[in-house]
């Protein structure tokens, strides 16, 4: 029996067990079904992680390494190239690797931490050929970083994701053309300093309010794409059309928490985050399982991912040592431009001093203010220069307020200030 | 000289090899693309149709009868994922319910077994998100469903292990008569045959006219579909059809055996059949169709876009005659061909027999097929696999959960893979709603491993479908 299965070795893992160690549990495991810990991260060989967490410019396996490091000082244990085919509410967890077989585990508690994957051209329907050569930003990313395979000469990326981004300046380096970056929105989904860095540095033309409306090949691999612009209900607008002739397509149009085995174990889920519903310690639905990082929602930059996780490992210690939380909680609803937060539920009485919250607002504020309300009641309210969906909001709320909170619902809206 | 030269390796020329191979005879199918079953068998329904719908007195009514009642036992024997989960023909009108009944009738006379007309009622009792505008429909408990693609494979595989070749990447470019057979030309070596079929799909026609007069001209009938997580499976327990029309079966919604839900396909001819492609005005016509049988329906959880290609022809039936002496067109295959391709098998070795063709039984063909999927076996059943093979233990598709056991099992099965697409069609990997992004380049790197070749070699899935161009470091590596 283990005090602790966490299942995902990437940050999100990494960081909770670690600090469930520090918290006091031994028996801990990280199951991974890759050959290596570090997830993501491995093949995110640009620097800009870490200058929250340590105050310094790393990159990705820079970045895991540190953890990597720390968890060598504990006693965790690792289970590598090794696949969770199912969990349950007993908190049981199946696994199978070609080492050691197929085995049931038992734990006191489970963290989840599987991350999440990319939408692909299926999902939003592109029309066209469906030839080689259309990938997901990070496939292309895993060819070209890990394998050392240059998946393209002449691209087009669709989408303005972080990951799309940071292709376009990877693939340009490696001596391809980016042509275009095509975002549908009127706005990126990715962070500033990128569009800055990985766009215009390199003359590279963003496209707002523009999609992909055909795909053609040539002997199998794409030969051409047509772009066009759209209109305020996102119809292309006829007599838009840029034509590319290309050989190859990112896409970089989303990524959606990877929570099949959730779903499978009946853990309540939200339809916002298309993540666990969760507490203001990471608590699913299900007592002593616990979620963090992009499998609960989609984070904008690893060191979150880093602090909720190790808010969620530190959590699950208390599980297994003190006993499961008992307090009523609070209800957090989506005020106006909000479109999720993370947590949804927050106990009141087993907040310490202060309740992270996390959300992402539906569209790009300048001068701006977040407010919170019980009912019709302010109770805080937080000034923004700028906000936008690309990026994640973080606000805290003290103790001391929400014992203000009427009723069982807080809301959080943004508005023009 | 060989017995049988086959043209084209869809599910019909796949069955007629099989037949074929119980024979003692030597069997040569010839396949243009880089993999079988890459046209029409690819991309279609996946519908083992129950045959109301062909005009009575047809050789689609009655082959698409007999075929369906024979596709269950084959299926069995070669362990091919099918399931009788029955039909609805939807009625919206009372001018829709006298078509069903027009059906139901014609049903009764093509053989159908079991057909009733519901109420709508009824009908959302056995499928209760079907439109409540619904008033009657045609239930069909013999349609089934199926993968078209493994059944075409498992029908090629056998009749390769009975010693039939199959040649692949050869495409057929002039047949000439010659002393007691046919020479067939290719973009390869040549090869004669005494007996020749025709099984080439959307260019039968093409095939036909290489050796007897113009008789009948395929018109390719594109279909586009939408293809949804499993997450969107609950959404239809049988196959949802609306009223026919001129056009075809119209837009169907339907499980799949791999537990995604199926929505399409429209109608559009097309000049060029090769490579299908989706359209906006096609996908948004499926979208609009389909919401008429279930207006929950949503569109946020598809995965895959693809279209396919029917061999629609200027006759209203199958083509399936002696052309010219020696000389067997199974042409013009179109819908309920996937349903019929047994029973057109047979048809083939009798019109074969007709012309001459006599050769003795195989003693002991192999006829049975097995083959281990890892998702749908019990926990002890996986406990097995993976002690007897550990490769069975790494799973490498994480949606579809497909283990690098069956991966390098399908790379060294009778036909093997040549690329990413060949072994997702195989294996299942790929299938899910990340749609490789995931396991694509861990495939790429098995594919490279096993059969020795560099991964700069491996395809997408046809001819020219290359996924990596160049590596990084060169120089560094010299």
């Amino acid at each position: 029996m283990y005090d602790l299965i966490v299942i995902g070795g990437g940050p999100a893992g990494l960081a909770a067990a670690n600090s469930a160690w520090q918290k006091g549990l031994r028996r801990i495991l990280i199951v991974e079904r890759d050959k290596e810990l570090g997830g993501i991260l491995n093949q995110c060989i640009h620097n800009g992680f870490g200058l929250h967490r340590f105050k310094e410019e790393l990159t990705g396996p820079e970045y895991a390494a540190r953890f990597i490091e720390m968890l060598n000082s504990t006693g965790v244990e690792v289970m590598l190239d090794t696949m969770v085919l199912e969990i349950n509410d007993q908190r049981q967890v199946h696994v199978i690797s070609a080492e050691k077989g197929y085995q049931v585990l038992e734990a006191r508690s489970i963290v989840l931490s599987m991350g999440c994957r990319e939408r692909t051209r299926g999902a939003i329907g592109i029309p066209g050929d469906r030839p080689a050569g259309v990938f997901t930003a990070g496939s292309a990313q895993r060819y070209l970083n890990l394998e050392g395979y240059m998946v393209g000469k002449r691209v087009v990326i669709l989408g303005s994701g972080d990951i799309g981004l940071i292709m376009a300046r990877r693939m340009t380096l490696e001596g391809a053309t980016v042509l275009a970056c095509v975002e549908l929105m009127p706005y990126s989904g990715g962070l500033m300093r990128n569009i800055v860095q990985c766009l215009q540095d390199w003359g590279i033309p963003l496209y707002l309010s523009h999609t992909i409306t055909d795909i053609q090949s040539q002997n199998g691999r794409v030969s051409h794409v047509t772009v066009q612009k759209l209109d305020e209900n996102r119809n292309p607008i006829p007599g838009t059309n840029l034509e590319f002739d290309c050989d190859t397509v990112l896409l970089s149009v989303g990524l959606i928490p990877e929570n099949e085995l959730t779903r499978a174990a009946g853990i309540e889920m939200d339809p916002r985050t298309n993540g666990a519903v969760v507490y203001e310690n990471m608590e699913t639905s299900v007592p002593g399982i616990f979620a963090c990082g992009n499998v609960v929602h989609v984070h904008d930059l690893v060191d979150y991912v880093s602090a909720e996780s190790e808010r969620a490992g530190a959590a699950a210690a208390e599980f297994v040592l003190k006993g499961k939380r008992e307090g009523t909680a609070l209800t957090v609803q989506n005020g106006a431009d909000v479109g999720y937060t993370v947590p949804q539920k927050i106990r009141v009485s087993d907040v310490e001093k202060a309740a992270d919250l996390f959300f992402r607002v539906r569209k790009v504020f300048r001068d701006s203010v977040i407010e919170v309300r019980s009912g019709d009641e302010l109770l805080l309210s937080f000034k923004r220069d700028h906000m936008a969906p690309g990026e994640m909001e973080h606000i805290l709320l003290p103790r001391k307020i929400l014992d203000q909170a009427r009723g069982d619902t807080l809301t959080v809206s943004a508005k023009e200030a | 000289m060989i017995d049988v030269a086959i043209i084209g390796c869809g599910v019909i020329g796949a069955a007629a090899a099989f037949e074929l191979s119980k024979y003692q005879a030597s069997v040569v199918i010839l396949e243009k693309e880089n993999d079988i079953a890459m046209g029409a068998t690819r991309a279609n329904s996946a519908i083992i149709h129950a045959g109301y719908d062909p005009k009575p007195g047809t050789l689609m009514a009655r082959l698409n009868v007999q075929g369906n009642a024979m596709t269950e036992q084959l299926c069995r024997d070669l362990d091919v994922p099918f399931s009788r989960i029955g039909s609805f023909v939807l009625a919206f009108s009372a001018q829709e319910a006298k078509t069903v009944q027009t059906l139901y009738e014609r049903g009764v006379q093509n053989g159908v077994p079991g057909l009733q007309v519901l109420s709508g009622d009824e009908v959302r009792q056995m499928d209760p998100l079907v439109s409540p505008e619904v008033v009657c429909a045609l239930y069909a408990p013999s349609a089934g469903i199926i993968t078209p693609w493994e059944y075409a494979l498992a029908l090629a595989e056998t009749a390769v292990r009975n010693g039939a070749e199959l040649r692949r990447s050869t495409r057929v470019t002039g047949i000439s008569k010659i002393e007691g057979g046919y020479r067939i030309e290719t973009n390869r070596e040549p090869v004669e045959a005494r007996y020749v079929i025709n099984a080439a799909g959307v260019y039968s026609d093409q095939i036909h006219d290489m050796v007897a007069p113009h008789a009948f001209t395929v018109i390719p009938s594109k279909g586009e579909y939408y293809v949804m997580d499993k997450s969107e499976c609950y959404r239809a327990r049988h196959v949802l059809f609306q009223c026919p029309n001129e056009a075809g079966k119209g837009v169907l919604i339907t499980p799949t055996m791999d537990h995604n839900l199926l929505v399409g396909p429209n109608a559009e001819n097309v000049d060029e059949p090769q490579h299908p492609s989706n359209t906006a005005r096609g996908m948004a016509f499926v979208r609009e169709k389909a919401a008429r049988t279930m207006p929950s329906l949503t569109y946020r959880a598809a995965i895959r876009n693809f279209a396919g290609i029917r061999a629609n022809t200027d006759i209203g039936d199958f083509q399936i005659s002696i052309a010219a002496e020696h000389f067997i067109d199974l042409a013009g295959i179109k819908s309920p061909g996937l349903s019929s391709a047994p029973a057109i098998a047979l048809e083939a070795v009798k019109l074969l027999k007709e012309c001459g063709f006599a050769p003795e039984k195989k003693e002991h063909p192999v006829t049975t097929r097995r083959k281990k999927r890892f998702r749908f076996m019990s926990e002890e059943e996986r406990k097995a696999a993976v002690s007897e093979n550990p490769l069975y233990g790494r799973v490498i598709c994480r949606c579809e959960t497909v283990t690098e056991g069956e991966i390098v099992d399908a790379i060294h099965s009778p036909i093997p893979p040549c690329s990413v697409d060949g072994v997702k069609r195989r294996a299942g990997s790929g299938m899910g709603r990340c749609q490789g992004g995931f396991c694509g380049p861990r495939v790429v790197d098995i594919l490279s491993r096993e059969l020795g070749i560099s991964p700069l070699c491996v395809l997408q899935d046809g001819e020219g479908s290359f996924i990596l161009m160049e590596e990084t470091k060169k120089e560094a590596q010299a």
